[in-house]
């Protein structure tokens, strides 16, 4: 996919009111593929974290039985992180305001992961 | 080997950027000077943080103390460094095997295997964890396995009862402390086998990994980690600084109801949290 074609995905994500960012983040070492984030946010960091994250979460979860995982949501008092594990191994990221509508950036998510997969 | 000790350790004084700290540290391990090994591992790695074997001996002081959730980090850190390190491969399949995941303890296995085809003591490991014998695969690893504690931890504490009367009590509902040990309650699988122990194990440091994001992004405290599985739902909560709670339904039960039961859940978490004292 080209640059242009993430930026289309991240556009999907940064149009809903309340996102204050959003990231492709590779799932395997926590690098920044693209991203679209406001001045301020971190993003290496925060790309490495998710990874480190996700990687707990996704092995925590297969043992637990409930299968890969498909949309994950880290609550903040002062926002949120948003994480959809894409097919092709890419994380695509949003970090929210507290007040987002949660359910139009999940599917927001899907849908720019379907479309980087 | 007192004198290896003393040669290597006067080498390494002579010359601090050394690789020697690697024979030195391995020595101490094996000698079951863990508090000394773990100084020169650490300091070693201070030196040579892009160095594999560096985390890779680290790993194995860090295993040996029983802290197998850095050992795991060290392990993984080495493998980002070199992907088909065997030290870090083989140290990973032990992680595994003892949290009870032999599928993925025999993958790293054959990783290691892949790229160390005339090791014996992965052939022997190989076909050990196959077979269930964990002391056996551990000594094939390399990998000192010490005793298991007489009174170990992590067993469930059933009789408190921690989350009694609530809903999914001993089977999808638990309670970890920050090390990965089970403070209470159970987790079954969908096939009805009792997976706690390796849950617990995996969600280690998950609660310091999302304080720091959270703080990174600057979302303010965490106050719930809540993901949607292809089969089910779970939600993470902290009931305490030190103890992380998990929530497991199907997927038949919505996110917001889960969130819901994991609030109950943390509130009776925390008061019988207090009431251990």
């Amino acid at each position: 996919m080209t640059a242009a074609g993430f930026g289309r995905a991240l556009d999907l994500v940064t149009r809903v009111r309340g996102v204050r960012g959003a990231m492709l983040v590779s799932a395997a070492d926590g690098l920044v593929v693209a991203d679209q984030l406001m001045e301020g946010i971190k993003g290496p960091a925060v790309a490495a974290l998710a990874g480190s994250l996700a990687s707990r979460l996704g092995r925590a979860m297969t043992a637990a039985g409930v299968g890969e995982s498909v949309f994950w949501h880290l609550q903040g008092s002062g926002g949120a992180l948003l994480v959809v594990p894409a097919a092709s191994g890419i994380l695509v990221v949003a970090v929210a305001e507290p007040e987002v509508n949660v359910g139009l950036v999940r599917l927001e998510l899907l849908r720019a992961a379907e479309a980087v997969a | 080997m007192a004198d290896d000790v003393k040669a290597l350790s006067a080498q390494l004084a002579q010359d601090p950027a050394s690789l020697v700290f690697l024979r030195l540290g391995e020595l101490l391990r094996q000698r079951g000077q863990l508090d000394a090994a773990h100084r020169v591992a650490l300091g070693g790695l201070e030196r040579h943080p892009h160095l594999a074997d560096a985390h890779d001996l680290y790993a194995r002081v860090l295993a040996d103390k029983r802290d197998y959730e850095r050992a795991f980090d060290e392990w993984d850190m080495a493998l980002r460094i070199a992907p088909a390190h065997v030290g870090a491969l083989k140290g990973l399949a032990f992680l595994y095997f003892k949290v009870g995941d032999v599928a993925q303890a025999v993958s790293h296995l054959e990783a290691a295997q892949r790229a160390a085809p005339d090791d014996p003591g992965i052939i022997q490991a190989v076909a050990m964890v196959r077979g269930g014998q964990a002391s056996a695969a551990a000594s094939g690893l390399g990998i000192e396995r010490a005793p298991e504690p007489a009174a170990r931890g992590a067993a469930p504490l059933e009789e408190a009862r921690v989350f009694a009367g609530l809903e999914g009590a001993q089977e999808g509902l638990l309670l970890l402390d920050a090390s990965g040990r089970v403070l209470g309650g159970a987790l079954r699988d969908p096939s009805g086998r009792d997976v706690s122990e390796p849950v617990a194990a995996y969600l280690a440091g998950v609660s310091q990994e999302a304080a720091r994001s959270a703080k990174l992004l600057g979302l303010g405290t965490w106050t719930g980690l809540s993901a949607e599985g292809r089969q089910g739902h779970v939600h993470l909560a902290q009931p305490t600084s030190e103890a992380l709670l998990l929530v497991v339904r199907d997927r038949s039960v919505p996110m917001g109801r889960l969130a819901i039961i994991a609030q109950r859940a943390a509130q009776a978490a925390q008061r019988w949290l207090e009431q251990q004292g």
